[in-house]
């Protein structure tokens, strides 16, 4: 067994997952590359969308990836970071805004 | 690690490998590397076996269209990706005895296009002339690859729009990217702000504008171990960063994939990208790419006269496999009844959209 849980490596074999279930691995990557095409949004600003949230669920393999996408893209490293603060504060929200459950539950608590 | 690996190929890149006697100077040396364990291993496809899937091995010529000469490796920078690796320090200059054979080649081919390449052409001390001999044989497209830097390098370049302008030339350029830190980084300190200018000179002669016939196209190659992106996205983010920020108008943008050889082959290896690189080239390879892959259409000629199937051939020292090897025996037909010599690097040319120094190809 690998003596890390993560392996850059492995990246690459990402395609593999198809073998041990074809049909939903197909389903899966069919679906993951009409995502990424140009739509009402285009494949840069998705592409940015990937990266903030790569850092979201902090998945170092769609980091690897999509910082990579992003330079091929020409996307700058200044839009890079934005989009990583823009995931960042989302996610910090998500937990100040539990601020308010814990206020109500004192308050309800207190006399 | 990777870090200080990169800084002293930084304080090196004032110099060539050649000049460093740098082991991956040599043309064997990087032959080796291209056909080592990665490819012996089973681990990935060899180029030859990954077109023969599509009987497209051997690869053949088509109709030769493009005459790509070699006039010398000088250049004035020292850029981390130059396959050529050329530089101040490189003294391999072509004669105008080797240039008066091109001529007599030129005269009589059928290929519509003269492509002259270096190093910096412009610094052969017999550029001039060969251009105004070659002008003369009624080529189609007549192309000099500018690093646009040369125009501002001395008092002696300044008038180069002018003596391009004069001559009818297709002036194409690097400009790896429109903002400062990507460009310098990749060609040297200053070198952003000096293309800036060179470009505004060759707008105001009348180069690269919206209906002029001067015609001024853009090479853009990846500033690090990744591949282009799709050639006409970057046009237009090209486009209009550089006519906003700097009011420069030009006609197209060639995205050009590196290609692992030389400087950029000895910076995949130092900063322990060079797997991963093959890796992407071998994963984006597109077999509608290998049909018009640009040694099918193209014979290139190295400073002192030798054929090659491409520029990059001729850098790996892998000469045409045909009886005609010179300049001086140049025979079309002997030459279209060739096999294209191939190694690993070729896989450069077949990923995604296809990479040729006219930009993609499929």
């Amino acid at each position: 067994m690998a003596k890390s849980y993560y392996d850059p490596a492995d990246l690459r074999k990402f395609g593999k997952i198809t073998e041990w279930s074809e049909e939903l691995g197909n389903k899966f990557f069919d679906y993951y590359g009409k995502v990424f095409e140009e739509g009402a949004l285009s494949a840069r600003e998705k592409s940015l969308i990937a990266l903030a949230v790569s850092h979201v669920v902090k998945c170092p393999y769609c980091i690897d990836a999509y910082t990579k996408d992003g330079l091929q893209r020409g996307i700058t490293k200044e839009e890079m970071m934005e989009a990583v603060h823009a995931g960042a504060a989302i996610e910090s929200g998500a937990t100040l805004v539990h601020g308010v459950q814990m206020m109500n539950k004192y308050d309800k608590l207190s006399m | 690690m990777a870090q200080s690996i990169l800084t002293d190929l930084k304080k090196a890149a004032k110099k060539s490998l050649k000049a460093q006697k740098d082991a991956l100077a040599n043309a064997q040396m990087q032959l080796e590397i291209l056909n080592g364990e990665l490819f012996e291993d089973g681990e990935l496809p060899y180029f030859k076996d990954k077109i023969a899937e599509t009987n497209q091995f051997p690869l053949r010529p088509k109709t030769l269209e493009v005459l790509q000469i070699n006039v010398g490796y000088m250049c004035n920078q020292v850029c981390g990706h130059c396959h050529v690796d050329a530089g101040p320090d490189r003294k391999e200059i072509m004669t105008r005895e080797t240039m008066q054979q091109c001529l007599d080649v030129i005269r009589n081919t059928g290929a519509h296009t003269l492509d002259l390449t270096g190093g910096a052409p412009e610094m052969n001390p017999d550029f001039r002339w060969f251009v105004e001999e070659a002008s003369k044989a009624g080529i189609k497209d007549f192309i000099v690859r500018s690093n646009l830097t040369i125009i501002l390098a001395n008092k002696k370049y300044q008038d180069l729009p002018e003596f391009f302008k004069k001559h009818n030339v297709h002036v194409v350029s690097s400009m790896p990217h429109y903002t400062r830190g990507k460009t310098d980084k990749q060609r040297g300190d200053g070198v952003f702000d000096k293309s800036i200018k060179a470009l505004q000179m060759l707008n105001k002669v009348g180069y690269g504008m919206p209906d002029s016939d001067l015609r001024l196209d853009l090479v853009y190659n990846p500033s690090g171990a990744f591949l282009p992106a799709d050639q006409a996205a970057m046009e237009h983010d090209f486009k209009k960063a550089l006519k906003e920020d700097f009011d420069i108008d030009f006609h197209n943008l060639f995205a050009i994939t590196n290609l692992p050889i030389s400087r950029f082959l000895d910076y995949l290896i130092a900063s322990d990208n060079y797997e991963d690189y093959m890796y992407s080239l071998v994963e984006a390879y597109n077999p509608a790419a290998v049909e018009s892959v640009m040694c099918t259409n193209t014979i290139s000629v190295s400073w002192d006269g030798w054929l090659y199937d491409c520029d990059f051939n001729q850098m790996l020292d892998l000469k045409v496999a045909s009886k005609v090897k010179h300049i001086k025996d140049y025979n079309d037909d002997v030459l279209n009844n060739r096999d294209i010599v191939i190694s690993q690097h070729c896989y450069g040319c077949t990923a995604g959209a296809g990479s040729s120094c006219q930009g993609t190809v499929a």
